[in-house]
């Protein structure tokens, strides 16, 4: 008898539970519904709102960041006619230094760093090279070490072999350029290396064997067969090689010299100090730029993108 | 068959030469360098912040003593923002992959990637425009007559946060995109068929299924967030110091060039910790 009364009373408790259940799973579907919409545009809202603020702000007629009190172009003319933060430093011949450096560091780290990438990246495709998963680790590292390991160690290390010239050979050297450039490859080989190998493991091995059957040499081969290939893949790492160069900020910061600011620099030594109109109308124009540079590497990879030759 | 052999042992020797420019430059200009920092980090401070004799454990003694506060901060900002870039990238991954057309799945990943092209620089830059003393949000709060003095949001570990995860949020977005797409929406069917509810079927099935996407995306937000140093300087000021700050500092004036390394060293680890969990858990299992 009693038992029976527990077994109902169980029963009961279960089925309320099911009802409970059912509900509460409907009250987290809708919920999660919400959620799942709500999330993703305050994500996106999130995402946009700063920048476009910053260019909207770049066009207001008033120095504070405040109402919108018309539409101006004085901050984008003040740019390029004399001091746009709070120092001398930040004049705009300064600027246009900082800029060129820039170019200059990008353009030969950017050789340099596209050629040695291909390299190791055929040799690592096409050749048994002793230790490859040794080596595999190592291109890596620079992609993953936090960039300021890498510039700090950099730096000392250039220090380091500077003092031992001037003590043994009464050598003065000091960092610049070419401090800057040989960062800029250190890390730049391994991003070109890990584009042209994925390009070269698309490619069908058989067109080399082909080309080689067919009284090819391996330098004719590789001038007519396997460069033209992959060609896409050097391209689009020379691009990511140079995007990179040109925006770093860290491992320039640590082994530059005096006089050779780049436009990071500039810009950084700028936004720390200031929060001008000015500088909301620069760096609406490196938006602009960084745009521009982005949708016309888009476009390039797209025209190569067509792969007949690849491995299906 | 003799020809073969030729080829294969020319082969070997061609792919070292053609391997060895970038070897030497990574061994001497990447390898070299970190083995330097790291015997640096044993020894004495020396005249004018240099590294002298003899070796010494003190510089390790003074990061985990004096500085562990700023470890310990820079550790917790860095797990934060990973969590936050989580729970905010997860739902925005699943968005865009549930888009109808090609189209609106390639435009609404493309609204992701494309602020994250632009100069990190200037997108820190935008969150001073913000949260400055005299910053949109301060002002639109005072002529709103909210508060009748500016809030103190710029420079603190509020505003790291909230850099960082504007800066890395894509990274965590892009891997768990991939897991996603490739992951078949007819489990959940499945799934709910057998009577499992929403929540059942996303931590029993979705989730574990994506779990080398979510890895992948932690890792990414993880490693360059604890080796900050532009947001944190530009955002954090004093109170938002993290470890990368502090090893700059030490480089910069009266530094400590072997504590810096320490402090180099130290960070490394924390990041090589973060691969091993990766290697360990976050890799496709075939």
């Amino acid at each position: 008898m009693g038992n029976s009364v527990i077994t109902r009373s169980a029963v009961d408790s279960a089925a309320i539970a099911g009802v409970e259940n059912v509900r509460f799973g409907m009250v987290v579907r809708s919920v999660g519904k919400a959620g799942l919409l709500a999330t993703p545009l305050t994500a996106y809202f999130f995402l946009w709102a700063p920048i476009l603020l910053l260019v909207l702000f770049s066009f207001n007629d008033s120095r504070a960041v405040d109402m919108w009190r018309g539409f101006t172009l004085r901050w984008y003319t003040n740019i390029f006619s004399g001091v746009m933060g709070t120092e001398a430093r930040f004049s705009t011949e300064l600027m246009m230094q900082a800029l060129s450096n820039t170019l200059l560091v990008g353009l030969v780290s950017t050789l340099i760093a596209t050629t040695l990438g291909t390299m190791i990246a055929l040799s690592l495709a096409r050749s048994n090279l002793p230790g490859k998963r040794i080596i595999d680790g190592l291109m890596f590292l620079p992609v993953v070490i936090p960039e300021i390991t890498q510039g700090v160690s950099l730096a000392i290390f250039f220090k380091i072999v500077f003092d031992f010239l001037d003590s043994s050979t009464g050598m003065r050297a000091a960092p610049g350029f070419g401090t800057i450039i040989i960062g800029h490859v250190a890390f730049n080989i391994s991003y070109v290396a890990i584009v042209v190998r994925a390009r070269l493991a698309n490619m069908n091995p058989r067109l080399e064997e082909a080309a080689n059957d067919l009284g090819a040499n391996t330098w004719q081969t590789f001038r007519r067969i396997t460069l033209p290939l992959i060609m896409p893949g050097i391209v689009a790492g020379g691009l990511l090689a140079l995007t990179l160069s040109m925006d770093d900020l860290v491992i320039t910061f640590f082994n530059a010299g005096v006089g050779t600011t780049t436009l990071p620099m500039f810009v950084y030594g700028l936004i720390k100090t200031a929060v001008t109109p000015e500088v909301n109308a620069l760096s609406t124009l490196m938006l602009v730029f960084s745009t521009i540079v982005v949708g016309v590497s888009l476009m390039l990879q797209n025209r190569y993108t067509e792969r007949p030759y690849t491995r299906q | 068959m003799a020809a073969r052999v030729t080829t294969r042992s020319e082969h070997k020797a061609g792919g070292i030469l053609l391997a060895l420019p970038a070897l030497l430059w990574l061994g001497l200009f990447f390898l070299l360098p970190l083995i330097i920092v790291l015997i640096i980090s044993l020894m004495s401070r020396g005249s004018g912040g240099s590294a002298v004799l003899p070796f010494t454990f003190d510089q390790y003694t003074r990061v985990f003593d004096t500085f562990w506060i700023v470890l310990q901060r820079s550790i917790l900002v860095a797990l934060l923002t990973t969590a936050i870039c989580l729970v905010a990238g997860y739902p925005l991954a699943y968005f865009i992959t549930r888009r109808k057309t090609a189209f609106g799945r390639q435009f609404a990943l493309f609204l992701v990637i494309l602020p994250f092209w632009t100069n990190f620089l200037i997108r820190t830059y935008a969150w001073r425009v913000i949260l400055g003393r005299e910053g949109l949000v301060n002002n639109a709060l005072l002529n709103a007559g909210l508060i009748t003095e500016p809030l103190t949001l710029l420079n603190t570990e509020f505003a790291v946060v909230l850099g960082l995860v504007y800066g890395f949020l894509p990274f965590m977005v892009l891997p768990i995109y991939a897991s996603l797409s490739r992951f078949d929406h007819r489990y959940i069917e499945a799934a709910n068929d057998l009577g499992a509810n929403d929540v059942t079927s996303f931590w029993r099935i979705m989730l574990p299924l994506t779990m080398p996407g979510v890895i992948a995306g932690c890792i990414l937000v993880f490693i360059p967030a604890i080796g900050t140093f532009v947001t944190s300087d530009l955002l954090g000021g004093t109170r938002g110091l993290m470890i990368g700050n502090l090893i700059q500092n030490q480089y910069s004036g009266n530094g400590n060039m072997p504590l810096g390394a320490a402090l180099s060293v130290v960070m490394m680890m924390v990041v090589v910790v973060a691969l091993l969990f990766y290697a360990r858990f976050g890799e496709e299992k075939k």
